[in-house]
């Protein structure tokens, strides 16, 4: 049955009739050509757009909530509603112990503070963060380290700086760890110096130090500014939200339906959205890539009807000469089918190429818009098939045409 | 060879139906050539395409070599055009974009030959027909007679029992319609039967035997002595 694949009669017979009707047959291709063309160039942006931003969340956990706390606008049990809320370590502990699907509970302070090194000074942002910060939001240092548990326990006088504070308080190549900055007035040794992330959720973050210098220092005891939670993957991270804020509510003496109370984000959520209009565009680069494929493979069945009825004569000749409508009919599928591969082989490298310069122009440098813009061999192979059946099923139509015309009446044609 | 009874066959126009064929009974043996005549509309042409398994009759019986020629699929159709029968046509109908040898190597194609095998008995026919120098042309690159005489090498590739002429001179001069009816002469002088459809008497009296027709049935049916072609060329 396959045997005449691999025969050489065969191609020579799609050569000729390929060789008869070179540029009807290249025109048709472009159909096809550009099908693939579009299915590969947009599935590639697609996935790179897709990369660019998992890049820029890459910092991130993805799936974490920030909840900070706010004012009341709902009285409860005898509290007047616009009561400050004022979390407490108590409560992270208690979040941590009850809410299901937990993975991290990181309780974070901030304040604004004047930082200042020699005779250079900004106002900052000061935050006291635990080490576990980092599973978190995973902090990019460039020198040195980030807090770790010994300054925890010393309350040592140590700073994380962002590499923008670096270039307000420092000169330029200036080695900043091991010397010193003050922040209100008190000296802090830097430790680390982290690379800033393209993107950031809350508040601005400059300066890191050490949770229990930052109780000690800003006089804090108990209470937090706001804390980070992270889910476990496999746990809804929208209903981990609600059962942290109400159990927060019921700790606090708030009123359940209060929506004022907490401040918060679910970046979780947010990236759900974004995941999902990167797999609408993956949709929509699919059906547009597919239909169009399937435009150009009806051309190309638009045209081997036309070659068919032309070769009407031919065919009878054929048919008179001893062919099958079988092998008649084989022999135009196999033309369809070649017409569409080598068209689709095409597209897929031409496809390539553009890929290629589109990682040229968009996908180089830490700020790229499309990262590692590219199609999987499997997304190819996928291609290769729909392709190969599309020709087949399209062959068919003029197979039959060519066939149901009586080899006398074909011969009678001019 | 070749028995024909009451062949019918009739072709609809609108809706009233044309009755072409009226009762055709014609017997050839083998080695014979045979020579239809007739007007235009008489018939001849649907009768020489029922023999061919190009038509199909109505009514009628067609045995071919022994075999009844009935209910033909598609294939069987095919199958039996190959390896029985071996067609010349008035307007050649070689395929245009392959050359002599190519033209001559499909009937062996379909038959299912190594193409290696394929192509020197190709070359053997078309040396036969004397035209081993022209293998390698294209039909539009080659004469009226010479693309007869590949139509004819094509026809005898893959040795068929009767060899089927349709006005095989119509497009040629005389000179030349005198050299192909010499060649086709000789073939018949090696023992190949032969049908031929013409309209032109000379070329008809170089047969052994001429049927004529007129309305769809056989008014003539003679024996004649063979002009030879050669003598002209």
């Amino acid at each position: 049955m396959f045997k005449f694949l691999i025969d050489r009669d065969t191609w020579q017979e799609v050569f000729d009739s390929f060789s008869k009707n070179k540029l009807r047959s290249i025109l048709t291709m472009v159909g096809v050509w550009w099908g693939i063309l579009l299915l590969i160039g947009l599935l590639g942006s697609a996935r790179g757009l897709e990369n660019a931003f998992n890049r820029l969340f890459g910092d991130f956990a993805t799936n974490s909530i920030f909840v900070m706390g706010n004012t009341t606008s709902m009285p409860f049990k005898g509290f007047q509603e616009g009561k400050r809320v004022q979390l407490t370590l108590t409560d992270i502990k208690k979040v941590e112990e009850n809410v299901e699907g937990i993975e991290f509970v990181v309780p974070r302070n901030i304040t604004q503070s004047l930082v200042v090194r020699n005779f250079l000074s900004g106002r900052f942002s000061i935050m006291g963060d635990y080490p576990i910060l980092d599973k978190v939001k995973k902090k990019k240092l460039i020198h040195g380290r980030f807090i770790n548990q010994n300054d925890i326990s010393d309350r040592k006088k140590v700073a994380v700086i962002s590499d923008d504070i670096y270039k307000q308080l420092f000169q330029k190549e200036e080695d900043a760890i091991g010397t010193y900055i003050q922040i209100n007035s008190i000296n802090y040794k830097v430790i680390g110096v982290y690379q800033t992330g393209t993107m950031n959720f809350g508040p601005s973050e400059d300066v890191h130090i050490p949770f229990s210098t930052f109780q000690q220092v800003y006089n804090k005891g108990e209470k937090i500014g706001f804390l980070m939670i992270t889910g476990k993957p496999e746990y809804d991270i929208q209903q981990i939200e609600e059962d942290s804020k109400l159990l927060l509510k019921n700790l606090n003496n708030i009123h359940p339906k209060d929506s004022q109370a907490f401040r918060s984000f679910n970046l979780g959520k947010e990236f759900a959205k974004l995941t999902g209009f990167l797999t609408g565009m993956q949709f929509l680069t699919w059906f547009v890539g597919i239909a169009t494929l399937i435009a150009g493979v009806f051309a190309i069945g638009n045209i081997l009807l036309i070659t068919v009825k032309e070769r009407t004569k031919e065919i009878g000749i054929r048919r008179a000469l001893g062919a099958t409508p079988f092998e008649i009919k084989r022999q135009i599928v196999v033309e369809a089918v070649f017409l569409t591969l080598v068209a689709g082989l095409f597209g897929i490298i031409t496809g390539g190429w553009i890929l290629i310069i589109l990682d040229h122009f968009f996908g180089q440098g830490a700020e790229a818009t499309l990262v590692n813009a590219s199609v999987s061999i499997a997304v190819v192979f996928i291609a290769l098939i729909i392709l190969v059946v599309l020709g087949t099923l399209i062959g068919l139509i003029p197979a039959f045409k060519a066939t149901s015309i009586k080899p006398i009446e074909a011969l009678r044609e001019e | 060879m070749l028995e024909i009874r009451q062949l019918h066959k009739s072709y609809p126009i609108g809706d009233s139906s044309l009755h072409v064929l009226k009762g055709i009974d014609l017997s050839v043996e083998e080695g014979e050539m045979v020579a239809i005549m007739g007007s235009s509309g008489s018939g001849k042409s649907t009768l020489l395409n029922i023999i061919g398994m190009l038509d199909e009759a109505d009514e009628g019986e067609y045995i071919l070599d022994g075999l009844a020629i009935k209910n033909l699929t598609e294939k069987k159709a095919a199958v039996y055009r190959n390896k029985f029968l071996g067609f010349i046509f008035q307007s050649f109908n070689l395929i245009n974009y392959k050359n002599a040898l190519e033209n001559v190597a499909l009937p062996l194609y379909y038959q299912g030959m190594k193409r290696k095998e394929r192509q020197e008995l190709a070359m053997f026919h078309l040396e036969k027909v004397g035209l081993a120098n022209w293998a390698q042309h294209l039909p539009k690159e080659l004469s009226g007679g010479q693309n007869q005489r590949v139509a004819i090498a094509r026809a005898l590739a893959a040795n068929p029992k009767l060899l089927l002429a349709d006005e095989p001179t119509g497009a040629l001069d005389t000179q030349t319609s005198h050299e192909i009816m010499a060649f086709i002469q000789q073939l018949n002088d090696e023992g190949k039967t032969i049908l031929m459809v013409t309209h032109e008497e000379d070329i008809a009296n170089m047969c052994k035997r001429i049927v004529r027709l007129r309305d769809g049935v056989i008014i003539e049916d003679t024996k004649v002595t063979q002009v030879r072609a050669e003598q002209y060329v």
